[in-house]
């Protein structure tokens, strides 16, 4: 790959092939509102219908994602008008200061920047969150490719993986475990700017808590058992999932997911493995499929007789509406919620302490990693 | 010698009887909680200084106080302009039960409802052992009378505690006063505040004060200054005469002849019919009335319902009408629409009733809550037991949908509106001795039913009027605003010329485009013309195309008049929702610069601004 400079910055052949995509992309949606207005045309455009209703199983890519129902947005009404022209502001952002100057922004600096589009300023942020979205639908590209930033760092990653990171001061080659301190290799906004070089891990484990992920490194179980650790932070950011999937796509390393055993955090793994309903369009970019769920499980609560706390009315109401969930609807999730919802308990990943501080690295762990045919 | 043993327990009997009864119709007369027993009795006050002041041509200013009176109990005042009450009247009045004439009358009248302020003057005594306390002036240049009354409630006689003339420094009016076990509630349908709100809606000539406990004074001030017509009394109709009150005419007629106590006493019977009805019950024309048994009475009720009387006269009834209904709604809910009706009169069972109904539409009234239910006999609110009224379900029968509104559940209506339905009759069929609801007497509904049907009609078509100028605001919003910053942002990041959006805004408006296009020809210029109806309706024009170039193999061949050095081409042209009209020409022997500088076209026949693309003028455009 030969690095050119550009734009006072550096940018690599790759990124300039992206940009570009973005940028036609772009263009093509203005493009298509121009020639509306020279064919005498209402503007409008077709997106499919972002509701809970239109989202499907794609059985190919076993992932969920948005099913056939479309709604057009159209300037005949003024809802649909200030969205054509936000939209027409939001693209001249993305491509006049975005693309073509090698910046980029974030979800909220893109709020506040609308403030100086006069009628064309978003009321609120969740509003210009959605625009964002909707061009992520129509150009089929995510927001990365926009230069859209998220607002939280990213997670981080921790095990022996070499790769190639593309910033803006030039190639990087780190190792995620001889390179960099305890905290980690912090995976970037842009996960497309990482390229794989080298590797010996069996598996990856991606870990709901900064406390478990900070065990598990203490207790040196990545160098043991030749894992890469990937830390949640709870539900997952975008790149976090993109990170996941592409280890697992390009490198064939199989994932478990270890979170609290209680059903938000399973909703933690099920957003891995399938995919939001919010971003139903970018499932197929960020949901890994072939992700496992280690733990915890109810059985592990009895298994292991773990400290528990009681489930709240609302932990109740989130199993059972999980029984319902296309995406628990397995053997093996409707016995464990069940099992879940007799006992009435809930424990956290820190609850294997109180056997000992390296139970769940010596113990647990490679119990069920045997048991998943991982190890 | 003794009395008799059947006298003393006669007496005895009497001596319970008052209070027992009641004890034992507590609920019946309104005093069977302590919220309610305050609302009866201001209603009963209230009731009287009305039919008074109306009875006396006054405009009625009636102040209702209310305070703390230690404990459980409260203190009422109820005060009015009224004409007065003569001094021997006074005690009776307040202090008998069941005194009073209007319980013989048959006309339209409040005091149908509630058994009179003399149970609010039993209650109180009963339950706080007060006297009542009254004060009433009949003129001016006389001093006012104040007395303190107990009612014997062995005897059902006033008994007087004090009387003494006083000064009182109103011109007259009558003033009561009087403690009694009860509670002031607010917040709820079946409060003071709301019946005085409701009766302020329907006596738009009264100005009522209300007081509160805690001192605050609200002021339902009146909307006009005119005393609506008393209603007439009449003689009552043989199709709606019961059994009872027949026997008690017969036994008090002066009449002494059968057929002329019929032609007398009932309205609707003629010397023909009163002789007809004597014929088919058996009975002599000429028999006395006060001889006539119980079984005879109960001959002449059949015969009643079997002959052939026509209907009772309906101008005895007294419609608080229209404008006031209206008056009454404006002045107490602020809102964007009021419609109301007036219903001509019908009759039900020999009874003359009509319906009046108004409705009253947003503003500040919630969007989300059931409609609010005024309900009116005899301009008296109805408070308690909406859900068993004839009104409800009348209301309920209705399918909203058709007039616009929501109707979750099929019964009463969701939105932002106040119905309001007034029942005047000489006998409004109650459901129960209560008064509270009107009973499910087929033709009140159907009436009821006609009359919200035609308010709901005017809210209907205001409603639309509404979303229809709305629709308009919005669209020319999208086509002055939106629509040119888009074309022109569009244009920005493509760096092309803006885009001509007329073609866009005539389809967003639903507007007829004219455009014209140019194009080289031989020796000169084609001219087309495409003429377009975006709208929903038909557009009738001239289309005229004036300039100084003679046109050449125009089609359709316009008609030609010559101004001057310029030519007026015109096209009479019917255009349907949707059609589109080319016309055609050549300009011959004429330049791109002269064929691209053509003047602007006129479109005859249309509103400015349903036209784009060319000038619009209004014109006369015949079919």
């Amino acid at each position: 790959m030969v690095p050119k400079p550009y734009g006072g910055m550096w940018m690599s052949n790759q990124t300039q092939q992206r940009d570009k995509m973005a940028k036609e992309a772009l263009l093509g949606i203005i493009e298509r509102f121009y020639d509306q207005f020279e064919h005498q045309k209402v503007p409008n455009i077709v997106m499919p219908t972002r509701t809970k209703s239109n989202i499907e199983y794609n059985n190919d890519s076993e992932v969920w994602v948005y099913g056939d129902s479309t709604s057009t947005r159209s300037a005949k009404t003024v809802k649909g008008a200030n969205q054509i022209l936000k939209m027409s502001y939001v693209v001249e952002l993305l491509i006049k200061e975005h693309l073509e100057n090698n910046r980029g922004s974030t979800l909220r600096e893109l709020y506040y920047i609308s403030e100086n589009w006069d009628i064309a300023k978003f009321n609120e942020q969740p509003e210009s969150d959605r625009m964002i979205e909707d061009l992520e639908i129509i150009s089929a590209l995510q927001r990365e490719y926009f230069h859209m930033r998220p607002e939280e760092d990213g997670a981080t990653l921790f095990g022996s993986l070499k790769l190639k990171e593309t910033t803006k001061r030039g190639e990087r080659i780190i190792h995620c475990r001889d390179d960099v301190g305890e905290g980690g290799y912090q995976i970037p906004f842009n996960v497309e700017n990482v390229e794989f070089l080298d590797h010996d891990a069996k598996f990856i484990i991606a870990i709901e808590t900064g406390g478990m992920h900070a065990r598990l490194i203490e207790n040196g179980f990545d160098e043991e058992f030749n894992a890469i650790q990937v830390h949640l932070k709870g539900q997952p950011a975008r790149s976090t999932r993109r990170m996941l999937k592409r280890l697992n796509e390009e490198l064939n390393i199989p994932v478990v997911v270890f979170t609290d055993g209680d059903p938000w955090s399973y909703r933690i793994f099920a957003s891995v493995a399938y995919g939001a309903i919010k971003s139903a369009h970018m499932s197929e970019f960020m949901a890994t499929p072939a992700a496992k769920f280690i733990g915890v499980q109810p059985s592990d609560i009895v298994d292991y007789d773990l400290s528990t706390d009681k489930l709240t009315e609302q932990d109740i109401k989130a199993l059972r509406s999980e029984l319902t969930d296309p995406r628990f609807d397995s053997d093996y999730w409707k016995t464990q919620i069940q099992l879940q919802l007799d006992i009435g308990k809930k424990a956290e990943q820190q609850a294997f302490a109180g056997k000992g501080l390296d139970f769940v690295t010596q113990r647990y762990l490679p119990e069920r990693l045997t048991e998943m045919g991982i190890i | 010698m003794a009395h008799p043993i059947a006298e003393e327990l006669a007496k005895k009997q009497r001596a319970i009887s008052i209070a027992e009864f009641f004890e034992k119709n507590r609920q019946i007369l309104g005093f069977d909680s302590a919220p309610r027993s305050l609302l009866t009795a201001v209603k009963e006050g209230v009731d009287n200084s009305l039919d008074a002041c109306e009875e006396a041509g006054i405009l009625p200013d009636i102040m209702v106080s209310i305070e703390n009176a230690g404990g459980e109990n409260l203190g009422l005042i109820i005060e009015d302009n009224g004409p007065g009450i003569v001094k021997e009247q006074i005690p009776k009045t307040f202090a008998k039960l069941l005194y009073g004439s209007r319980f013989h009358a048959i006309k339209q009248s409040r005091g149908q409802q509630g058994i009179g302020i003399s149970a609010a003057v039993l209650y109180s005594q009963l339950t706080t052992g007060r006297p009542t306390r009254i004060i009433s002036k009949i003129d001016r240049d006389k001093p006012a009378n104040y007395y303190e009354l107990i009612i014997n409630t062995s005897t059902n006689d006033p008994e007087i505690l004090d009387e003494k003339e006083v000064d009182w420094d109103r011109t007259r009016g009558t003033r009561v006063e009087l403690e009694m076990k009860a509670s002031y509630v607010k917040g709820r349908r079946q409060s003071v505040l709301e019946y005085l709100k409701s009766t302020a809606i329907v006596n738009t000539h009264a100005r009522f004060t209300l007081v509160e406990p805690d001192g605050n004074t609200i002021v339902f001030e009146r909307a006009v200054d005119t005393i609506p017509e008393p209603a007439q009394e009449i003689l009552p109709h043989p199709e709606g005469i019961e059994l009872g009150t027949l026997i008690k005419m017969l036994r008090y007629t002066d009449r002494q002849k059968l057929a002329p106590f019929l032609r007398y006493s009932f309205s609707r019977i003629g010397l023909h019919t009163a002789e007809e009805i004597c014929k088919a019950a058996h009975l002599d024309t000429e028999s006395d009335p006060h001889n006539l048994q119980l079984e005879d009475a109960k001959k002449l009720i059949d015969v009643f319902k079997k002959v052939k009387v026509s209907a009772p006269p309906t101008d005895c009834l007294s419609p608080i009408t229209e404008s006031l209904i209206y008056k009454g709604l404006e002045k107490e809910y602020s809102v964007d629409f009021i419609a109301t009706i007036s219903r001509a009169a019908s009759v039900h069972s020999g009874h003359p009733f009509l319906v009046e109904a108004g409705v009253a539409y947003g503003g500040s009234l919630g969007k989300e809550d059931r409609v609010n239910i005024l309900r009116f006999a005899n301009r008296v609110p109805l408070l308690y037991q909406q859900g068993g009224c004839a009104i409800t379900h009348a209301i309920e029968n209705i399918r909203w949908k058709n007039y616009s509104l929501n109707q979750p559940g099929g019964s009463i209506p969701a939105g932002p509106a106040v119905f309001m339905v007034h029942v005047a009759s000489t006998h409004i069929p109650f459901t129960s001795e209560s008064k509270d609801a009107v009973a499910d007497v087929p033709e009140i509904m159907a009436e009821v039913e006609l009359a919200l049907k035609d308010v709901g009609r005017k809210l209907k078509t205001f409603l639309s009027k509404q979303q229809h100028l709305s629709k308009r605001r919005e669209k020319e919003e999208i086509i002055k605003k939106i629509l040119p910053r888009i074309a022109e942002k569009v244009s920005q990041v493509l760096d092309k010329p803006t885009p001509d959006i007329t073609p866009i805004v005539a389809k967003v408006m639903g507007n007829l485009l004219v455009q014209r296009s140019v194009s080289k020809n031989g020796d000169g210029y084609q001219v087309e013309i495409d003429i377009r109806n975006y709208g929903d309706a038909t557009f009738a024009i001239k289309l005229h195309d004036t300039h100084q170039y003679s046109v050449r193999d125009a089609q359709p061949e316009p008609k030609i008049i010559s101004m001057g050095r310029d030519t007026d081409h015109t096209w009479k042209l019917n255009l349907k929702a949707g059609d589109k009209e080319t016309i055609k020409y050549h300009l011959p022997f004429v330049s791109e610069e002269e064929a691209n500088a053509l003047p602007g076209m006129i479109v005859e026949g249309v509103d400015e601004g349903l036209v784009n693309g060319a000038k619009a003028v209004r014109g006369y455009v015949d079919e």
